[in-house]
């Protein structure tokens, strides 16, 4: 290829090289208009998608939750307009600069700093972590003056769940909470991970989340690349969730709660002609209050480590022996297997069956003993004989008619099912034949048998009226046509005598006489082992090991439309279980004489259920040594369910009339129902 | 000579075939800036006319200048350029960081930028010097890339890669067209191949490197140092055919495009003005370039021919890299967009480039006045 060089040659070799050059430009050329082309034609439609989603940003503006209404139309449940601070960590530049600064502006102590610091770390990145809610309006406006100095911090107005009762409907309506990471992934849509977004988490609020929930809003607006709102291009409003309404009656829920005091236990008072549930009070409880914006570690602390299990809703998922207070139920099984209910049997103390004697609770005896003073003496041998005549097979059948082991259609996150024993479960349970003291246990309600509280209420609903009851939770207005439960009405009357004469007659109960003159409740005692007699008696020693304290009941005793249960956890007995049950009974009645009896418990208590667990988050944080901040003042709107509110409306009518008319007209309802 | 009559005989020795063309880019260029600024001449579209009036001045004093001249100065400004280098070295070592300008009262020079016109100067007077019989021996390679390297070191010592490669790329094309043996540069190609990956893992700085592994990947770091090509990609892309219209585009009026008056002004134009807009642009690049590449094979002699095949290259050298980069085919590097880029800098050196081109067209119609 050598060839003389010449500057002819040369101007050749630059021709065809320009040449070169000018093509590769050109073929460069040539590229670039194709790749742009290719963007801005083929690939168009994505481009301008992202350009548009660079310059409109779709906040979501979390609805507005539909309230929980109690059956008179009174807010268990509501919303309150507040401040509120959130933080998006995924968009957090400074972790450290942020939560100082935001310490600073919202004047936190160094224990909450640390806890903002330790959200931070373990948040999911994706979700907003809340910082502050229910601020002060210059501190919420502090904040958001410094907010181009916080990347990833949301100041925002919205609303808070508001439970005016608070620890009073703390198990019925669980809480509301942001939502976790695997509630996101069951259902990934954007409004889950919106700040200021919440969603049941517990009873109630979870179980009608869809309802409760309500369509967001939304607010598109244009912004730059540094997130600065340049204008607003769109705002839909977001609809409120629709209202839940509850059978529950919020006074009666609220002072059975309080009640309770200073016991573990729970209340279930139903309506015995519509199946109402109107008040399922669970003690000790949380206050939800405290639960939507996280809960604390010192609050979760002390509630699950407090052995009365202020986490368990007891009404539900408390099971316990049902002791004495199935004795109704055994003896209408055995009327229905055609027992003459005066018959008698001598009661020295104890039976002998085959090789073993088993006592009476009343160890000198009861004498002769009919059926009616079988249940208001509470008389073991007369149990014990007649079942074993009589066979376990009628009496477990009557048990779960009445509804022991049963669930009941109730829009709830779940209810145990308890125990009713016969020798086909024990056989499989346990592979053992059934033995006559299986049945000895069964009938006085020991043993094997296991029942929840609101089970033990619809059992008495059933016995007292002779018909199926059904509780129910919601409000339909309806009147429910309940079975019969094929009960004779002189068999009926036997064990509603029986039960009056429990607490009215000579009966086991006599202090729970309703202090009203022409009310009568009737009930029965139950008192449930819990540890035998070589470890406690059952009254004293290690909380524990003391016997549980049950009642269940129904007024007026003749006509019956109240009917419930009460069950005290390690109580000591019965006795601890009828006083409350006759004051709530009481409450319904004439509320202004159940809350005197009220006030001057709770004065020794030491306040009332929420006083009580603000002061003992108090003393809880302060032997953590963290220091707390001043509880919020308290809201008018707490009153409106709260039990004071009911005597307040109706003490000149009872006053003045004395008829009782249970269901009061002059119940409160909030006024001005808007969020 | 046959259409004089229209034209008085100066105003037709003008080469308005490029001119034209060129005024109307500057004016597209200066309505972008209009609309990259929010809708007013300041603070970019103002200084950018003032800027090319300033260097048209400029371009036509060159324009006069007679080929002796250009001969005679060529060495001197070398070495002029070569010094204000080594000041601005020097300087940056006084002052602490790197400094690639110098500042004489209100004016910033940036002395890398005036290499690569003076390169192509330097090396086509080179050339010029060099008996015929030599271009296939050492002394047609080794004298000038030791006049390319000593610029280069002193570049990539600012540190400027960009400027570095366009310089090397420009004293490549001179090279090439001064008719080095092409063995020589398919040798040097598959050099560059053996040193491209040694040099990316050692020599290169990290954020260097990182520009080079988001451009082949820009979705993987879409927030970070890809932000920058996926956001000029969006504004090309979003612009469609016709564009949003004259000061429409939201990315650039967003800040979510970078620098939308500088280099990735071709993205804040391709917004508003769309691929119609693209295509001109590049069709008024294609008749600049032509018309360069047109003076240079029309010169008369090795060193007018080399001068004008350079100062061409140059030229594309800019326009290539940035638009490959805002299309992202190219790697973020800072190198503007000629004639449509707010900057002093880029400005003076493709005036310069154009200058030096309108000089030696002069010069040909002056050897060939009736060779059109």
């Amino acid at each position: 290829m050598e060839k003389p060089l010449s500057t002819n040659n040369l101007k050749q070799t630059f021709d065809r090289r320009t040449f070169v050059v000018g093509a590769v430009q050109g073929g460069i050329g040539l590229l670039l208009a194709a790749r742009m082309g290719y963007i801005a034609v083929a690939e168009n439609e994505k481009y301008r998608m992202e350009a548009e989603s660079n310059r409109v940003n779709l906040t979501l503006i979390p609805p507005r939750r539909g309230w929980i209404l109690d059956r008179n139309g009174s807010p268990l449940a509501s919303n309150r307009a507040d401040f509120r601070v959130d933080i998006i960590p995924e968009r957090v530049e400074d972790v450290e600069g942020t939560v100082t600064m935001l310490g600073e502006l919202l004047g936190f102590g160094p224990a909450e700093v640390q806890d903002l610091r330790d959200k931070l770390e373990n948040a999911a990145g994706f979700s907003a972590v809340p910082v502050a809610s229910g601020l002060r309006y210059e501190r919420f406006a502090a904040v958001s003056v410094r907010l181009p100095e916080l990347p990833g911090v949301v100041p925002q107005r919205g609303y808070s769940r508001y439970y005016p009762t608070g620890p009073s409907v703390g198990h019925l309506l669980g809480y509301v909470g942001a939502a976790s990471r695997e509630e996101y992934e069951e259902e990934p849509i954007p409004l889950l991970v919106t700040p200021g977004f919440k969603l049941g988490k517990d009873g109630l609020e979870k179980q009608f989340e869809q309802r409760l929930r309500g369509e967001p809003g939304a607010r598109r607006v244009e912004v730059t690349a540094s997130g600065k709102i340049v204008r607003d291009l769109e705002t839909r409003d977001d609809i409120q969730g629709d209202a839940v309404k509850l059978t529950i009656d919020g006074p009666l829920q609220d002072y059975a709660a309080r009640r309770l005091g200073l016991e573990s236990g729970s209340v279930v008072v139903m309506d015995c002609l519509t199946g109402d549930l109107l008040c399922m009070a669970s003690m000790p409880s949380f206050d939800p209050n405290s639960f939507s914006d996280g809960i604390g570690r010192v609050e979760y602390q002390m509630l699950s480590e407090n052995e009365r299990v202020p986490l368990r809703n007891k009404v539900l998922k408390g099971l316990y022996p049902p002791g004495s207070t199935v004795k109704p139920m055994v003896s209408m099984a055995f009327l229905k297997a055609g027992l003459d209910p005066e018959e008698t049997v001598f009661c020295g103390g104890g039976l002998q069956v085959g090789n073993r004697r088993f006592g009476c609770w009343n160890r000198r005896g009861h004498g002769q003993v009919n059926m009616a003073k079988g249940i208001y003496q509470s008389c073991d041998v007369y149990y014990y004989h007649f079942a074993q005549r009589l066979g376990m097979d009628v009496i477990a059948p009557m048990a779960r008619r009445c509804g022991m082991g049963q669930t009941f259609p109730l829009p709830v996150v779940s209810q145990f099912y308890g125990t009713v024993p016969d020798p086909a479960w024990k056989q499989e349970k346990y592979g053992q034949a059934w033995q006559p003291f299986d049945t000895v246990n069964a009938t006085i309600g020991q043993g094997y048998m296991l029942a929840n509280p609101l089970q033990l209420a619809v059992m008495s609903a059933r016995l007292a009226t002779g018909r199926e009851v059904l509780p129910r939770l919601l409000l339909e207005g309806t009147q429910p046509g309940f079975r019969h439960m094929g009960f004779t009405d002189d068999h009926v009357h036997v064990i509603q005598q029986a039960m009056s004469d429990v607490v009215n007659g000579p009966g086991t109960a006599g202090r729970a006489r309703l202090p009203i003159d022409d009310v009568q409740m009737a009930g029965k005692t139950g008192t449930a082992q819990v540890v035998g007699l070589n470890i406690s008696d059952g009254r004293s020693g290690p909380w524990k090991y003391r016997d549980h304290g049950l009642f269940i009941f129904f007024a007026p005793f003749d006509k019956p439309r109240y009917a419930g249960a009460v069950v005290i956890e390690h109580g000591g007995g019965s006795g601890a279980a009828y006083p409350v049950a006759r004051d709530v009974m009481t409450f319904l009645f004439d509320p202004q004489k159940g809350l005197e009896a009220l006030h001057r418990l709770e004065q020794q208590w030491g306040g009332t259920a929420q006083e009580r667990l603000a002061a003992n988050y108090a003393r809880y944080a302060q032997e953590a040594g963290i220091d707390l901040p001043p509880p919020p003042d308290p809201l008018t709107l707490a009153r409106q369910v709260d039990a004071e509110a009911r005597a307040a409306a109706t003490e000149p009518d009872s006053a003045v009339t004395g008829a009782i008319t249970p269901r009061g007209e002059a119940n409160p309802v909030a006024p001005g129902t808007s969020t | 000579m046959k259409r004089a009559v229209t034209l008085p005989a100066r105003l037709a020795e003008i080469p308005w075939v490029m001119l034209l063309p060129l005024f109307a880019l500057v004016a597209f260029g200066a309505a972008v800036l209009h609309s990259a600024a929010g809708g007013s001449m300041s603070p970019y579209a103002n200084s950018h006319l003032l800027r090319f009036g300033v260097f048209a001045v400029m371009a036509f004093v060159m324009w006069r200048v007679p080929r002796e001249w250009a001969l005679w100065i060529a060495y001197p400004a070398y070495v002029a350029v070569l010094l204000l280098l080594i000041g601005v070295e020097i300087l940056g070592q006084v002052g602490g960081g790197s400094q690639r300008w110098l500042e004489v009262g209100p004016i910033r020079i940036q002395p890398s930028e005036l290499m690569k016109p003076t390169v192509v100067l330097v090396l086509a007077s080179y050339f010029h010097t060099l008996p015929v019989a030599m271009i296939g021996t050492w002394r047609a390679l080794i004298p000038p890339a030791g006049l390319m390297a000593l610029p280069m070191l002193l570049v990539l010592l600012q540190p400027d890669l960009g400027t570095t490669l366009a310089i090397a790329l420009c004293g490549a094309v001179v090279l090439f067209l001064a008719g080095l043996p092409a063995r020589w540069f398919i040798g040097g190609g598959v050099a560059a191949m053996v040193i491209a990956p040694l040099a990316y893992f050692f020599g290169l700085q990290d954020y260097q490197r990182r520009r080079v592994t988001t451009f082949l990947d820009p979705e993987s770091d879409p927030l970070g140092a890809g932000y920058h090509i996926t956001q000029s990609k969006i504004a090309i892309g979003s612009g469609g055919i016709t564009g949003k219209g004259f000061g429409e585009g939201s990315q650039s009026h967003l800040d979510y495009l970078p620098e939308p008056h500088t280099d990735f002004v071709f993205a804040t134009m391709a917004e508003e003005w769309g691929l119609l807009g693209g295509i001109f642009v590049l069709l008024v690049f294609g008749i600049i370039l032509r018309w360069g590449l047109n003076v240079a094979r029309a010169a008369p002699d090795r060193f007018s021919r080399l001068l004008a095949g350079g100062l061409t290259a140059t030229t594309f050298f800019y326009v290539a890299v940035n638009l490959m980069m805002v299309m992202g085919l190219a790697p973020v590097v800072g190198i503007p967009l000629p004639f449509m880029s707010h900057g002093g800098s880029s400005m003076m050196t493709n005036m310069i480039c154009m200058g030096g081109l309108m000089m030696v067209d002069r010069w040909n119609r002056q050897s060939a006045p009736l060779s059109r």
